[in-house]
């Protein structure tokens, strides 16, 4: 028997503040270990080219220098492997650790400096001369393909998915709907750039890298496979990590570098990014050219949609492979009846910075997509775009939905919703009616002002497994080793959490360990909104597991029944509460030593299906373009928070991000495929005075089926439709449906449709 | 370019004798050579505000000044704001707010509000805005973070 939830759905603070707060945290470039060397690394600065020479005397001459590497020091290293969706098709096309012959984009590892400091090593950079003989740089993904290497052109690769009889619902449409939208290049840029420290024990034969984030165990396996090591001699360490959202901890040229760099100098090797390089070598993501048309009838129902699409995905394949054209395809039908469907998703090679994901990877265009197509569709009918949305949606009875399609080895089946009625929550939680007439009055009196609804069903929980261990410590503390990470979204109180309910403890006296590979042989790691459902899980398994064991040996020390006893707040007492005596955790866990642990593996072949709906409200001043976003409301149904106070803080925090790539983030390139965003004055990220104050509805509507506690994730719906929604604000506020086609809506933009009106 | 200068640097009340280049970033001088790393480095020119310190009593970006212009300077950083275990109201703000997720802004954020609130206890909600939207959070969205600082705002105005 459980007792009944104490903690689990409720607020209570995280433990992971106190050290954040008072300046304990150890972050990226907090590590460093005597002897250390600082490794810099000097970047392409052509976007395509030929290397004809490099000179690293004048480097090499520096005091404080101690080495200088290029391709040839590492010619041994393989190219990165892909860790999802790696398609054989694009394997020509991944990223070699250093360029050798070519350089495909500007900010490409090419040479690099090891010295003494790391102002020696930027000194000595600056020293270094690479000849690059320039080519023609490819900057759009809709150009004719060229030739990316001999025989290689730059379409690595096609993504197709469909069902049903897509040229049939053409035939027999009422009318065809088509438009062409796209979504601009932008990236998480998280507030810590990466880092990463290696070191090599050679007492031990043991190759630590620190700075790990995300994916510390599949980083482990791979960096082995790739230096040739055993994978138990290497092992990886996560400290503090500044913020992931997809594109940090994945594995890079650097971390390859640092760890072949300690192993052949005998040196801890440091290297930490600046912010340039960061907003031209880390993944970059979005950067799609969508050309969709939509078959439906007279009523506006749809009979199929069929979309046609560009992704550049920049210079090489790196580890998310196929992920986001994918899940761009896969995804976009949402939370409507679409019953025939194609979508053909180019993957289109350029001279920009390479791609991976960024928080709702191929949704957050494939949201902006169906949504404009939603919003297109009632205006051709002449229906409202709330009334559009609800003739189409999915009913609760259809539930659990087979789409049809498939992604990340997973069939796409919709678990759990009643989208119907979180549209009516939402709507009524934005007053929906007082709102449109409100504005209305606005517009009559000659503001611009407008709103806008966007609809989305997110994918969760990611498997296909996680393995928790649960020790009761001779303390009396609790230790939940798990192969998960944390990049900042509370992972060690959700998890206490849920362990805490199943094991009868205090959650603030359980330690969540995540992210090292030396505590736990096999890890997924945090992506996917996979953690709190996967980890979480295996927790409560675990948890469980150990309960009945403690109760099994306090019985025996207690002279009772294991069913008779109860666990509450790390005391063992007997069930009905009558007296007699109570045998505290710590007591029995100081009995035996190391000996009381239990371990359980959550499998899951499916993913679990979150929904949500985002309201905007917006005023436009035509004569800067300038968008304010005066309303923002969100209804999103998790299955269960198990912390909503943490749910509404990833709600609020994709927000922030959606609006960023909605109206002011952008990586740009001038027509030589120079990078234009290069500083935070470039790219530019919202502050306090952008993000609006925001009213978050969190339901419970639809438990997920799939693990017993209903857990869906929460990371990426707050960004998820943001592109969507605020863009039907704005032609709502304009009068123009269908005037935003582009993402961001930058002022220039804006007003240049202002102008054209 | 690499002759050192012997200065000293107060930190939190502690004076550090160090030797730097004349080249060298305040923040780089607390964070290394005198492993105060509670202070982050974010972008390095002077925008996201991770490095916020406060000097004489002004918040300042610690990227974009030299540490020998520091030198003689009171220098406060997030390790001196708590009262041993006792968090100072701003730390316990963020906290009972959540205005904090991966943390690596929260020091700057902290000492950013602590110097405006320290200078002009009264501001306005609208100056407050303004200020705080001189950091960058990549996170929490900002809400959190403003209704941390109202709240403690309040506590430190009944002090």
């Amino acid at each position: 028997m459980t007792a009944p939830a104490k903690f689990v759905g409720r607020s209570v603070p995280r433990l992971e503040d106190r050290p954040l707060l008072t300046g304990q945290g150890r972050f990226a470039a907090d590590i460093s270990f005597a002897g250390q060397w600082c490794m810099r690394v000097v970047r392409s600065s052509a976007a395509h080219g030929k290397i004809k020479s490099i000179d690293v005397a004048a480097a090499l001459k520096l005091p404080g220098v101690h080495a200088v590497w290029t391709a040839k020091d590492v010619a041994d290293i393989p190219p990165i492997p892909f860790r999802l969706t790696g398609l054989k098709s694009l394997e020509p096309y991944r990223q070699p650790v250093l360029a050798k012959d070519v350089v495909r984009y500007v900010g490409e590892p090419v040479v690099l400096v090891f010295a003494e400091d790391a102002y020696t090593a930027e000194d000595a950079a600056d020293l270094v001369s690479i000849n690059i003989a320039g080519a023609r740089a490819t900057l759009t993904s809709t150009e004719q393909p060229g030739i990316f290497d001999g025989e290689l052109n730059t379409e690595p690769d096609v993504v197709r998915k469909a069902y049903g009889d897509i040229d049939a619902a053409f035939r027999g449409a009422h009318a065809i709907v088509s438009l062409e939208l796209s979504v601009g290049r932008h990236s998480g840029v998280p507030m810590e750039c990466r880092g990463a420290i290696a070191r090599y024990d050679e007492a031990r034969d043991i190759l630590e890298m620190h700075g790990a984030a995300k994916v510390p165990h599949w980083n482990r396996d791979t960096l082995a496979q790739m230096l040739g090591r055993k994978r138990e001699s290497v092992q990886l360490f996560e400290g503090h990590v500044g913020g992931g959202f997809g594109i940090r901890g994945e594995i890079y040229p650097e971390d390859v570098l640092v760890c072949a760099a300690a192993l052949k100098f005998r040196r801890p090797i440091k290297w930490i990014e600046d912010r340039r390089e960061h907003l031209i070598a880390a993944n970059h993501s979005r950067d799609q050219l969508h050309r969709v048309r939509a078959a439906i009838d007279a009523q506006g129902h749809i009979l199929g949609i069929d979309d046609e699409f560009f992704h550049d995905n920049g210079a090489y394949m790196r580890t998310h492979a196929a992920t986001v054209p994918d899940l761009a395809a896969a995804m976009l039908p949402g939370p409507y009846v679409v019953p025939d469907y194609r979508a053909t998703g180019h993957i289109r090679l350029t001279n920009k910075t390479p791609c991976g994901t960024y928080r709702a990877p191929g949704r957050y265009e494939s949201s902006f997509v169906r949504e404009r197509l939603l919003d297109a569709i009632a205006a051709r009918v002449g229906v409202d775009k709330v009334e559009i949305r609800r003739r189409n949606l999915i009913g609760k009875s259809a539930m659990p939905y087979r789409l049809g399609l498939e992604t990340l080895g997973t069939d796409i089946v919709y678990d759990s919703g009643d989208y119907a009625a979180l549209l009516n929550k939402t709507l009524a939680r934005a007053d929906w009616k007082n709102l449109q007439a409100q504005l209305l009055m606005r517009r009559a009196a000659g503001e611009k002002v407008g709103c806008g609804v966007a609809m989305f069903v997110e994918k969760s929980g990611l498997g296909p497994f996680d393995t928790v261990k649960i020790e009761a410590k001779s303390d009396g503390s609790i230790e939940v080793i798990t192969g998960v990470a944390s990049l900042g979204q509370g992972v060690e109180t959700a998890i206490a959490q849920i362990c805490a309910d199943a094991l009868g403890e205090n959650y603030n006296n359980i330690k969540v360990i995540h992210g090292q590979t030396d505590r736990i042989d096999k890890g997924m790691g945090a992506f996917s909104s996979r953690v709190t459902v996967m980890c979480g899980e295996a927790t409560r398994l675990a948890a469980t597991k150990l309960r009945a064991e403690l109760l099994e040996i306090a019985a025996v020390l207690m002279q009772t029944k294991a069913i008779l006893l109860d666990i509450v707040d790390g005391q063992i007492v007997l069930l009905d509460r009558s007296s007699g005596p109570s045998l505290p955790l710590a007591e029995l866990a100081r009995q035996h030593p190391g000996g009381l642990a239990a371990e359980a593996t959550f499998e899951s072949t499916h993913m679990v299906y979150p929904y949500g709906v985002h309201v905007a409200a917006v005023r436009i001043d035509t004569d800067t373009g300038a968008v304010a976003i005066e309303r923002y409301v969100i209804g999103y149904d998790v299955g269960k928070a198990v912390n909503p106070k943490l749910v509404e803080g990833q709600i609020a925090g994709g927000l922030a991000q959606g609006i960023g790539g909605a109206l002011l983030e952008e990586f740009c390139y001038d027509e030589n495929g120079e990078p234009l965003s290069v500083t935070f004055a470039d790219y530019l990220m919202p502050t306090a005075r952008e993000i609006p104050e925001l009213s978050i509805l969190i339901t419970e509507d639809a438990p997920s089926p799939l693990n017993p506690l209903g857990l869906k994730g929460a990371g990426e719906g707050g960004a998820n439709p943001v592109g969507a929604a605020i863009a039907s604000a704005i032609d709502d506020a304009l009068g123009l449906p269908g005037a935003i086609t582009q993402l961001p809506v930058s002022p220039r933009r804006l007003k240049e449709i202002c102008k054209r009106t | 370019m690499n002759d050192k200068t012997a200065i000293t640097l107060t930190i939190n009340g502690h004076d550090h004798a160090i030797e730097v280049e004349p080249r060298r970033t305040l923040v780089d001088a607390i964070r290394e050579d005198c492993g105060q790393t509670g202070t982050h480095i974010g972008c390095e020119h002077g925008i996201c505000g991770a490095c916020t310190v406060i000097a004489d009593g002004e918040p300042v970006r610690s990227c974009l000044m030299f540490a020998v212009q520091a030198a003689g300077k009171k220098i406060r950083t997030v390790e001196g704001l708590a009262d041993g275990d006792k968090l100072h109201p701003m730390q316990q703000a963020f906290m009972d707010h959540h205005g904090l997720q991966c943390g690596f802004c929260t020091p700057g954020f902290l000492m950013l509000a602590v110097g405006a609130l320290e200078r002009e206890p009264d501001i306005s909600d609208d100056d407050l805005i303004d200020v705080l939207s001189s950091n960058l959070c990549r996170c929490t969205g900002y809400q959190n973070i403003i209704k941390a600082v109202r709240a403690a705002a309040e506590v430190m105005r009944g002090k």
